[in-house]
């Protein structure tokens, strides 16, 4: 099946359940938290309205969280709280404190004073003057403030799935990297549409009368409460072993939808970016996840890879791919690039891996050492002749080979380098190229070969087996469509790869997928 | 009744109110007269604590108002505000309800006493529904009147009730006001800026200025017998008028003519005001005033020019003129 030539419609009915589900979990998300930031929100608002000293700093600090990054937050979360709904929700609910407490603020101090002046010489209490008067009045601002904080919270929730909390960024950055636009648009589309839904609903509250205000505000806790369990429902389908899968792998044929489909692997699965996930393997959070052959981590964290016994994985050899034009222009390029060629094998690759993920060693000096020790650094000339421009991936392998494409080119040759690192995911670093903002960059054979060609299964199964088919064969094609040359192998295979605890599978007696497979089943 | 003892009220160092006392008699209608700024509401809002003393204290009824709990104090006491102060969120029904509800009431007496009061200041039934910003100025003045009513309360303070009405409203609300008998058994303490709403209305007048009372006395004893120049000066503006209104028939009672009544004498009692005297006149031939003394059994009797006359009398036997 061709993925390019389906609409966003099939798609979306072909991924309904997972659609529904992560859309489930966005609601959820989003209510989870906001729930908590009222409960947070509201008394500190209420506070600081009443001791005006405190409403500077409180405001302040509500205010600079608002403008952490959202992915740093996440980031931050990750070492406090682990990875999954926890730290997501903690990330959302800090985004969610500033309108809300703002707002409740500056509804209560808002209250025309004459009013709580009658309540107060009435005889009511500081509390009956509270529920009664201030926060009835203040209602439709600190309404306006629910629903900005609601709003916010659709939009972060999708970077919620980088932590493997789901929501519907699952499939929007599984989309980015498997350059797939309807996935994107699968994930997209719908969290748009909550945003604009739950903006709408809020809206048509806040402008109730006072009198219907009343009972909207009675029914709304519940109605939050209620969508907040939203989350709980697709997790509630748990198994024995959770598996971990970043998005790109989950919607690749050579990913998740292969396991699926020739292994007949069913396992409770939560999305999550690879830069957490070893981590979580390794503190048992999770028990299968989806790697790379060659990663240092593996190393690090006491794991191993499970043979791929029906090869569905195809071989990922890294070669350097270049524009032709650019070839053209610096003809000394080639040359110096093939200089890696069959340089680096698997093992070498994941020391060097694991000196940058897991000794956070700078990947610059790992490059630089693994270039002196096999005699091919050389000083640099300080060339200006022309820039070359190198891209690379946003993880430690590509920067480490990208560091050494720079120092050969700038040893060997009279030309200049720039590089654009961290270029996240394979369609960003792919259009990049096309779009001749940079020369060059290391590319995978597989990863060619199915995220960016994307052929006809009965291709795919014709070249995979071998790997100088598959390299053959993306070397022609992007020759051909693209005008990108690939140049010769490095040598190593950093294919996807499941792997799991060195421990747990020994306890288990797993050693391959099918054996994986077979013990999910056994009852 | 109410007992205000050396009661000072000190913001950082700006004295607003500094050591005044005074007393309110039960069933007076007190006025704290005063230019913006005199410290007339402080002391005002010092009665009900909606504002600590710094010094001095209040007595209600003989009892320190600081020995009980403001919420228990507050519900015992009538506050009506300038800019009425209804809860907008509240319809006129449940403003009307606050106290009773506070005072745990059931809800049947609520609903009755509410329609009671509704009446009696001249609003419709059918205003019970509706919401205050669906009210004229006037008659959310008359609902917020409605709801320190209410509870029938001893004491009712005011706050320029009818400051913020333009003139016909006010002066037909003040009419009412005068008549209304739920307000004849309080003792009311009113502030104002209005001379003429003060001599119009208050039994006496407590005159003050910067924090301090001034003179404290009935107006026919500030107009004749004022302290000093601050309250003649106070009074110059409108004195003619404020003589008018203040003066009772029985005030100048020696300078009227005893004589018989003539046919188609119009019936007075003494203690109406020379205004509502001369307003009496339709200014036709042979027109007579008959006047029964209030406590003598005393009658005079007294065409315009005599009652005219008898003005000029008073005036000219008053000591200062």
């Amino acid at each position: 099946m061709n993925e390019q030539q389906q609409t966003l419609w099939q798609f979306m009915a072909q991924q309904s359940d997972k659609l529904l589900m992560q859309t489930l979990q966005h609601i959820g998300l989003t209510f989870i938290s906001l729930i908590i930031a009222v409960l947070i929100g509201l008394p500190l608002g209420i506070l600081i309205a009443r001791k005006k000293k405190l409403s500077g700093s409180v405001l302040g600090v509500a205010g600079i969280l608002q403008t952490i990054p959202s992915i740093a937050l996440l980031g931050f979360m990750i070492p406090l709280l682990g990875i999954g709904a926890k730290p997501a929700i903690v990330a959302l609910l800090l985004y969610a404190l500033l309108p809300i407490i703002r707002n409740t603020y500056t509804g209560i101090t808002g209250v025309d004073a004459s009013v709580k002046e009658a309540a107060e010489a009435m005889g009511m209490s500081k509390w009956q003057v509270l529920f009664k008067v201030e926060l009835p009045l203040a209602m439709p601002v600190i309404l306006a403030g629910i629903r900005t904080a609601t709003v916010i919270n659709v939009g972060v929730a999708t970077l919620a799935s980088y932590i493997a909390a789901g929501g519907l960024g699952e499939f929007i950055f599984g989309g980015i990297s498997l350059n797939n636009t309807n996935m994107i648009l699968a994930g997209a589309i719908p969290a748009a549409l909550l945003a604009i839904l739950f903006d709408f609903l809020l809206s048509r509250l806040q402008h109730l009368n006072l009198k219907k205000l009343k009972t909207a505000t009675a029914t709304l806790p519940m109605l939050l409460f209620i969508l907040a369990c939203f989350y709980f429902i697709p997790s509630a389908y748990g198994g024995k072993l959770t598996a971990g899968f970043t998005p790109e792998f989950m919607g690749r044929q050579d990913g998740n939808l292969g396991l699926q489909s020739k292994y007949g692997l069913k396992i409770h699965t939560i999305v999550i970016s690879d830069a957490v996930m070893y981590k979580a393997a390794f503190e048992k959070e999770l028990d299968v996840i989806s790697g790379y052959s060659t990663d240092g981590r593996l190393k690090a964290y006491g794991l191993i890879v499970l043979d791929d016994d029906k090869k569905i994985f195809p071989p990922y050899y890294a070669a350097p791919i270049v524009r032709d034009d650019a070839l053209q222009k610096f003809p000394e390029l080639e040359k110096t690039l093939n200089l890696l060629a069959g340089k680096i094998n698997d093992s070498v690759m994941t020391d060097l891996n694991y000196r940058t993920d897991y000794l956070h060693q700078n990947p610059e000096r790992v490059a630089k050492d693994f270039l002196m020790a096999h005699n091919l650094l050389r000083p640099e000339r300080g060339g200006s002749n022309g820039i070359i421009r190198i891209g690379s991936k946003i993880f430690g392998e590509q920067y480490i080979l990208a560091s050494m494409y720079t120092m050969l080119i700038k040893g060997y040759t009279d030309y200049d380098v720039a590089t654009k690192t961290g270029l996240g995911g394979t369609k960003i670093c792919f259009d990049a190229m096309t779009n001749n903002q940079i020369d060059l960059y290391p590319e995978y054979t597989g990863t060619g070969l199915l995220a960016i060609l994307q052929p006809s299964q009965k291709e795919i199964d014709a070249v995979t087996g071998d790997k100088e088919k598959t390299y053959t064969y993306v070397k022609n094609e992007f020759e051909k469509r693209y005008h990108i040359k690939w140049l010769q192998p490095i040598g190593f295979n950093n294919a996807y790869a499941l792997m799991m605890r060195k421990k747990q599978a020994g306890e288990l007696g797993v050693k391959t997928i099918s054996n994986l497979k077979q013990y999910l089943e056994r009852k | 009744m109410i007992k205000v003892d050396h009661l000072s009220k000190s913001f950082g160092k700006t004295k607003a109110v500094d050591q005044i006392s005074f007393e309110v008699a039960g069933g007076e209608n007190l006025i704290l007269l005063g230019t913006s700024g005199c410290g007339k509401t402080t002391t005002l809002k010092m009665i009900n604590r909606l504002i600590e003393p710094t010094g001095g204290k209040v007595l209600i009824n003989d009892q320190n108002i600081m020995d009980q709990p403001p919420e228990m104090l507050r519900r015992g006491i009538g506050y009506v505000l300038q800019n009425n102060g209804l809860f907008p969120h509240y319809t006129v029904a449940e403003n009307i309800a606050i106290v009773p509800r506070l005072l745990k009431w059931d809800e049947k007496r609520i609903k009755h006493r509410a329609s009671e009061l509704l009446e009696k200041l001249h609003l419709d039934k059918k205003y019970l529904n509706v919401y205050p910003n669906e009210l004229s100025g006037g008659q959310q003045q008359r609902v917020g009147l409605a709801r320190a009513l209410v509870a029938d309360p001893p004491v009712l303070l005011m706050d320029e009730p009818f400051g913020a009405l333009d003139n016909v409203t006010r002066s037909k609300i003040q009419a009412e006001f005068k008549v209304l008998d739920e307000l004849k058994r309080k003792t009311i303490i009113m502030v104002t800026h209005d001379v003429q709403e003060a001599f119009e209305l208050g039994n006496r007048i407590c005159l003050m200025d910067k924090g301090k009372v001034i003179q404290n006395g009935t107006p026919t004893e500030l107009l004749f017998k004022p302290a000093n120049a601050f309250v003649k000066d106070f009074l110059k503006e409108q004195r003619l008028q404020l003589e008018f209104k203040a003066l009772r028939l029985n005030d100048i009672w020696k300078y009227l003519p005893s004589q018989t009544p003539k046919q188609g004498s119009v019936n007075l009692h003494g203690d109406v005001s020379f205004w509502s005297a001369i307003e009496t006149f339709k200014f036709i031939k042979t027109e007579h005033l008959h006047i029964k003394h209030q406590q003598k059994d005393d009658y005079r009797s007294a065409g315009f020019e005599e009652l005219m006359s008898a003005f000029y009398q008073y005036k000219k036997h008053q000591p200062h003129e």
